[in-house]
């Protein structure tokens, strides 16, 4: 038998729409002087370990959530001064649009350049003031159901068993964690949240969820070409056509610039590799001004959900709510999800504590949120955009953003019609046989690295001896199925060098090298078979991202 | 018997540590800090000792900035009873950790005092032996093995070589190597308890301790990066090349 714990309410995820949910109760629990226990479990070894963005972020939410923030000490000290936006048309060339042109989503006034790592990390000491307990190292690996079938809590993982299944002398068993309510913030692809959408079926009225791998560097530049408040934006060359996606370089406070890439995970050429891409692209002249004789600091990637309102799931089920990118709240006409997830874990603390308050102890279902999630600035938000991510995959970057640039900033998102892009990310791959090999140029170590050293600085550790957590559903398809097929693809789409094909003269083998793992789940999303499972390894393991 | 436990908030062992722009320290801004990995096996081998019978009561303490109350709670969480914090701002040289330490030791009177041997962050390896000196009790370093039998501490040292097993006089000091045990984990419910164990704070002045610096910090720097190195063709090229090149043989 288990060991359990009972709270009121067990949030499982530390990121933005976690704490702010957290907050969220807390905050109405003090104004009602009602007694709350609230629980936020994290497998990040501290809050803040595992969230990676780009960041712009919106203060909306933050405003609402606490209207003192500035006062407060929240980390968002750089305000946005100029949006650029660029088109590159080759490896040295590109426009830069006029700023009448911009599809409104995309200036950026009013908005902070910050990291979103250091706002959780601020976010979590105001939730452990408010009084929430929060259990970094800890992760939720398995979900609890009554027998009605409605959600009971989660168990974490169990620690201390070695790769071969044996109980070491540090074992220590998971605990179950009971909750009248449940919510899982867990961002995109969370593991629990995959079961939960299958057990519940919440993804049955809606569109196809759509999906991007973000990679992200963090470099020190010289004071001389550093200019705070400055974004880039652009997308086009290193990407070919039919392959979407776009970068960002923002100048952000420290004489510090982040640079990233986000590749959209619907890409059919199989030889793609994300983090060649990404590599590649820091020596196109628009970001190599600013990198050039500077020094990278850190590295990192982290899947992104992207079908914004068109592929919205049912948030809630018996027990429980999905919250923030767990459940794909982010705007990707503004590719902004921190202030989105933010106020959806803010609206699920108010209808989970009007619902406590009213006696429920979590055996109905919280229909109510949908209501209160319709009337909200949220969705009407989601919904007026919900046409530029389906445009830029059907019509390309040029026409798909003529059209964003109508549809938002001379039509508000207010079209008539609704496009849809219903094809899952995975079965957009081709064969190999349809397109010739990428010829990606070496790493110069100077703006562009290899795959090794860069997830060396994203200090990623996973205790050693523990069974890996990178699961296949069949053990032979990566070898039969997806290497004739696709080459394996996997060895290419995973930024961290987890898996490797290798060679001997018994033939090929796949490897899986889990303790490299940035926890981005872009294997789970991406592999052509679905034969890979991301589940949570021993907590505390992933990556140590400071300041992403 | 009491055992008093020393625990040192540093740079998490996972944490690439990187030198600060202007070169004058370690860059420690929103890094990730942890238990000090040697300290983290001290708090295990009193737990243990404590868990035998052996030990009563289990008191740790540290030396630092308010944040390294978090590195006391994890070693209450992990089982000890009590916490000391002697709250400072600076980074007190070894010999001014040392004798913080010997009043806290006159004042608490523990029958054993284990410590890591070093800490991971300035690998100094010099506390222990320090306040043994200052308080003239004997020392057994780099434990891999520690046994109280009768009135004597024998501790196994790790030595070059091979193993020193010695047997000192209680009250003693032991610091603790690699090998000594492998800590638990702590778990939720020690994790909430360990919030309302007791923990005093103290400042150095308070302990009548004025902190003096005897070493200046000139600069930091990074080791230079590793050159790419070449293939060659023969045995003789080889040669060549570390005696004329490389000038190494």
């Amino acid at each position: 038998m288990r060991e359990s714990m009972e709270f009121d309410v067990v949030i499982v995820g530390a990121g933005p729409s976690g704490l702010a949910a957290a907050c969220r109760l807390m905050q109405q629990a003090k104004e009602a002087e009602r007694e709350l226990t609230v629980c936020v479990v994290e497998k990040g070894s501290e809050v803040g370990a595992h969230i990676l963005s780009g960041a712009i972020i919106e203060p909306r939410a933050l405003e609402e959530l606490f209207p003192d923030w500035k006062k407060m000490g929240a980390p968002l000290n750089t305000p946005v001064t100029e949006d650029q936006l660029f088109m590159l048309q080759s490896d040295n060339k590109s426009i830069k649009f006029p700023n009448l042109v911009v599809p409104k989503t995309m200036h950026n006034q009013g908005n902070y350049i910050a990291s979103l790592g250091n706002l959780c990390r601020w976010l979590g000491e105001q939730a452990e003031q408010l009084g929430v307990e929060i259990f970094p190292g800890f992760a939720a690996s398995e979900i609890l159901y009554h027998e009605d079938g409605s959600v009971k809590g989660i168990a974490t993982g169990d620690m201390g068993i070695s790769e071969s299944g044996v109980e070491k002398d540090s074992y220590m068993q998971g605990m179950e964690l009971h909750a009248k309510y449940t919510l899982f913030a867990e961002g995109c692809r969370g593991h629990l949240g995959k079961e939960l959408y299958q057990k519940f079926d919440l993804d049955k009225d809606n569109d196809a969820q759509h999906y991007g791998l973000g990679l992200k560097e963090l470099w020190d530049i010289t004071p001389d070409k550093h200019q705070p408040g400055l974004v880039l934006h652009g997308s086009g060359w290193p990407l070919s056509k039919g392959t979407g996606g776009g970068f960002f370089l923002y100048h952000t406070e420290n004489c510090q610039v982040v640079v990233g890439l986000i590749v959209d995970l619907s890409y059919e050429n199989p030889y793609l590799s994300p983090f060649d891409e990404f590599q590649r692209l820091k020596h196109h002249p628009v970001l190599k001004q600013y990198l050039e004789g500077a020094k990278r600091v850190s590295y990192g990637a982290r899947a992104i959900t992207k079908g914004g309102f068109n592929a919205l799931p049912k948030m809630t089920f018996s027990g429980g709510l999905l919250i923030g990118c767990n459940s794909g709240t982010l705007n990707f006409a503004k590719i902004k999800g921190t202030h989105t997830a933010m106020k959806s874990g803010m609206l699920a603390a108010e209808e989970v504590f009007s619902a406590l308050n009213n006696g429920c102890n979590g055996a109905k279902e919280l229909t109510g949120f949908e209501t209160r999630f319709k009337d909200s600035w949220l969705y009407e938000e989601l919904k007026q955009s919900r046409n530029f991510g389906p445009a830029m995959h059907k019509f390309g970057a040029i026409l798909g953003g003529t059209f964003n640039f109508i549809d938002q900033n001379i039509c508000k998102g207010r079209l008539p019609f609704t496009l849809r892009d219903n094809k899952v990310d995975y079965a957009q791959l081709k064969v190999i046989s349809d397109y010739s090999p990428i010829d990606y140029p070496k790493p110069d170590s100077k703006l562009s690295f290899d795959k090794l050293s860069s997830v060396f600085l994203s200090n990623t550790n996973h205790e050693e001896d523990q069974p890996c957590h990178l699961k296949l559903k069949d053990q032979a398809i990566p070898i039969t199925q997806n290497l004739p097929k696709y080459l394996e693809p996997a060895q290419r789409y995973c930024p961290a060098g987890v898996y490797e094909v290798i060679e001997d003269e018994s033939g090929a083998h796949f490897q899986i090298n889990g303790q490299n793992c940035l926890h981005c789940k872009t294997c789970d999303i991406k592999d052509p078979a679905q034969n890979i499972t991301w589940v949570t390894p021993e907590g505390g393991g992933g990556p140590n991202y400071p300041n992403m | 018997m009491k055992i008093l436990v020393t625990v040192k908030r540093v740079i998490d062992y996972n944490v690439k540590a990187r030198v600060n722009a202007d070169n004058t320290d370690v860059d420690l801004a929103n890094t990730k800090m942890a238990l000090n990995p040697f300290c983290e096996i001290a708090v295990e081998e009193a737990i243990r000792l404590k868990e035998s019978g052996t030990a009563t009561e289990v008191v740790v303490v540290s030396i630092g900035p308010k944040a390294c109350q978090e590195q006391i709670r994890t070693s209450l969480a992990l089982g000890a009873d009590r916490g000391i914090h002697i709250e400072t701002d600076s980074m007190p040289e070894s010999l001014n950790v040392a004798k913080l330490l010997a009043k806290v030791v006159n004042a608490e009177q523990p029958g054993l005092i284990i410590m890591g041997k070093q800490a991971i962050d300035s690998d100094n390896n010099q506390t222990g032996q320090m306040l043994a000196a200052l308080l003239d009790i004997p020392q057994g370093t780099f434990a891999s093995k520690v046994e109280l039998i009768g009135d004597k501490v024998h501790v196994t040292r790790e030595v070059d070589g091979g193993l020193q097993t010695v047997a000192l006089n209680i009250p003693a000091i032991v610091t603790t190597d690699l090998r000594l045990n492998e800590p638990r984990y702590a778990s939720l419910p020690n994790i909430m308890k360990a919030k309302r164990k007791p923990l005093v704070v103290q400042t150095p002045a308070d302990l009548g301790i004025e902190l003096k610096t005897h070493s200046k910090l000139l600069k930091v720097e990074a080791p230079a990066e590793r050159q790419a190195g070449i293939k060659v063709n023969s045995i003789e090229e080889l040669i060549e090349k570390l005696k004329n090149e490389a000038k190494v043989i």
